[in-house]
């Protein structure tokens, strides 16, 4: 992808126009929604739980150079390899280099949102490996041959129709059915054949603990464990801010990981990975590598707010009560990390040229704030983010290049007519006059009022009220 | 690479020491106050599970061989695979009677012993190291007597639980039995047959993993 901008606005719009794709999100957002407060029904369970994991991240980030070396010397001693990439393309090239040592030609990967930020499938594809997405939904985005909409549920936006569609007409044993039943069996049997002869496996972390030097991943479908376990080399990818400081550090972040992704108490499978096969073992992989990728997280480290956004444990709850993301879906965003976390994080990774939009892909509700289970001030980082687009400065990639004399204009203006009390009243007494003999195609008025109706100004002014009530002007 | 290492750490150093950061307190006591009292525990386990559809055998210390054996026939299962080297495999093998599914032994390694794993067995037992109330999971260390593969690759996953070995959470069963002192190659937590919600939200159960979990209760 190159440096030109993306135009959420116009992607957003399309969307909104989707009656099928509206449909698919409101079931599914809805039912979320109902599901993840029974999870945290109990307030004060909430509170608490909530709290530990916040400080768990925080105290995880209060020493990020210093347990990222621990982990890389625990895990050293367990026998796991492990890279350092500053850059996706950095990331690729040791993937790649790995494979070619190995001669791989078939990869089966786990879920993983950081394979998705490298690009890695198109990019192993391109070298004449075949990488095979094994979680169901990933599977089912890849015959789709487009990018996962949701970072817990990456096929969220189709529905059971459209997938057996998908199915009859890119898998060669398929008879068309609508039963999921006899769709997720299909993709079964065809993905089996491939965790028996995959030559690598690649997965995520969703955490890795410094103390022991072990990589913990969670998953419903098996299909993380069989990437990890069946083939002789595991690749796993990692951003480096999803380092914890114990193993008592992990129950807690699981809780609100699971609850607040997929409303699970657990998901049905915690795995804990802590060494490649030792003498005597009967299967696992050989070898384990554990690639740390930076792609500018040292930079949002860096500044005391925007480092917030690396508490993350990419639940995706704030996508899921998000009245922006639930309307137009994850794919308005074009980005890997979609919602709220993706118009934070986003800007951040990939410069605010590029995505300078997506913090005004945001009402400002709080919606996400209220839910996070690690109290990331999202919304803050919103407004954050706004005043860095149109404001010259090094804090993050592409500061300044928003900004608009037009609009600077209009703040200034704005800002001295308030300032005034006697620009503040001529300007009021003008509105009072002359408000409603604006036409409402106006080129600016005309973005609001095409979906609304113009509002109708009071022909006398709240001060004139006022003065006739006797109350004087201060 | 470690051009990139040093280049990343110093960076991260550099941000951290301009801006130090001071945690709040971690305090565990949401989890240290999870309690539940004696015959509770196994009741929200199993509670727990069976609303994922994991199955559950109630049986004793003498006749859970037998028991096991029966259950499988009336499944109509062909074969089981076991650890030999273990107490719970000796006494499978010793007490196993003819014309019950074939004890298939995991003694070799993956390599040798992948195209039967994958094509040719019905169904796998392992022990676990108890279960947890919280959430209703088993506690599963896989050893070289019992590889990993045993609780993944068979369409039954049957795990033996003494109805002794309960935790209130996993946070308890990890800080008593100081598991931070050693991890071993890989521990999992189980809490149900293999699931997906990958298609429209709606539940299918045996994706890649087992397509059933039953838990072996023995008193």
């Amino acid at each position: 992808m190159g440096e030109t901008s993306i135009n959420f606005a116009k992607a957003s719009s399309a969307a909104l126009q989707d009656q099928q794709l509206r449909g698919n999100f409101r079931r599914a957002m809805d039912g979320l929604m109902s599901k993840r407060a029974v999870q945290f029904a109990d307030t004060a369970e909430w509170n608490g739980v909530r709290a530990l994991g916040a400080s768990v991240r925080l105290r995880a980030l209060s020493k990020l150079p210093e347990l990222l070396e621990k982990l890389e010397a625990n895990c050293t001693r367990n026998g796991i390899q492990v890279h350092w990439a500053s850059t996706t393309d950095e990331a690729n090239a040791i993937v790649l280099s790995i494979m070619q040592r190995v001669n791989a030609k078939l990869v089966v990967k786990g879920k993983s949102m950081v394979s998705e930020e490298m690009h890695l499938n198109a990019f192993l594809e391109k070298h004449g490996i075949e990488s095979l997405e094994s979680d169901l939904g990933e599977y089912i985005v890849q015959l789709d041959e487009a990018m996962p909409s949701h970072i817990i549920m990456p096929a969220i936006h189709m529905n059971t129709k459209q997938i057996a569609h998908l199915f009859k007409q890119k898998i060669k044993e398929a008879e068309y059915t609508e039963d999921v039943a006899q769709l997720t069996d299909l993709a079964r049997r065809v993905l089996r054949k491939k965790f028996a002869t995959a030559d690598v496996g690649i997965s995520g972390v969703n955490m890795a603990v410094a103390e022991t030097g072990t990589l913990c991943l969670v998953e419903n479908e098996g299909n993380g464990r069989m990437s990890t376990t069946v083939p002789p080399v595991h690749i796993a990818v990692m951003g480096l801010e999803k380092v914890v400081e114990k193993l008592e550090d992990v129950p807690p972040v699981i809780s609100l990981l699971t609850r607040s992704a997929t409303a699970q108490p657990i998901t049905t499978y915690v795995n804990m990975i802590s060494s490649p096969r030792k003498e005597g073992e009967k299967d696992g992989p050989n070898e384990i590598h554990l690639v740390i990728l930076d792609n500018g997280r040292s930079g949002i480290y860096a500044d005391e707010e925007l480092r917030n956004t690396l508490r993350c444990i990419r639940c995706g709850a704030c996508m899921n009560h998000c009245p922006v993301y639930t309307k137009v879906g994850g794919h308005a965003y074009q980005a890997p990390y979609p919602g709220p976390i993706g118009s934070i994080l986003m800007p951040q990774v990939e410069g605010l040229e590029k995505r300078g939009e997506l913090p005004h892909a945001c009402t400002m509700c709080n919606a996400c704030v209220e839910i996070c289970p690690v109290k990331i001030p999202i919304v803050e980082i919103m407004g954050r983010l706004r005043s860095e687009a149109v404001h010259p400065g090094d804090a993050v990639r592409g500061a300044g290049s928003h900004a608009s004399k037009a609009e600077a204009m209009v703040w200034k203006g704005w800002s001295m007519t308030y300032a005034s009390p006697l620009a503040y009243q001529f300007a009021t007494a003008l509105l009072a006059k002359l408000g409603n003999a604006a036409p409402a195609s106006l080129p600016l008025l005309k973005e609001w009022t095409n979906v609304r109706s113009k509002p109708r100004f009071a022909n006398r002014t709240l001060h004139a009220l006022a003065r006739e009530k006797g109350i004087p002007d201060v | 690479m470690s051009e990139s290492r040093n280049a990343i750490l110093g960076k991260l150093r550099a941000g951290r020491d301009a801006h130090p950061l001071t945690p709040p307190e971690s305090d565990f006591a949401v989890l240290r106050n999870k309690r539940w009292e004696g015959a509770e525990r196994l009741e929200r386990i199993r509670r727990m599970m069976e609303a994922v559809h994991t199955e559950f055998l109630e049986t004793t210390e003498v006749d859970w061989p037998a028991d096991v054996q029966a259950f499988l026939k009336a499944q109509g299962t062909r074969n089981l695979l076991f650890g030999p080297a273990t107490e719970a495999g000796a006494r499978l093998s010793s007490e196993w009677t003819e014309g019950g599914p074939e004890l298939v032994p995991y003694a070799d390694r993956v390599e040798t012993f992948k195209e039967r794993l994958f094509d040719g067995i019905d169904a796998g037992i392992t022990t676990t190291l108890g279960a947890i109330a919280d959430t209703g999971s088993l506690i599963v260390w896989p050893t070289p007597e019992e590889p990993r593969l045993m609780s993944l690759v068979p369409h039954m996953h049957l795990a033996l639980l003494r109805a002794d070995a309960l935790y209130d959470t996993f946070w308890q069963a990890m800080t008593e039995n100081r598991w931070a002192d050693g991890m071993p190659t890989n521990a999992l937590l189980i809490s149900g047959p293999s699931k997906t919600a990958d298609i429209e939200q709606t539940l299918a159960y045996g994706v890649h993993g087992p397509k059933r979990l039953v838990v072996v209760v023995i008193r």
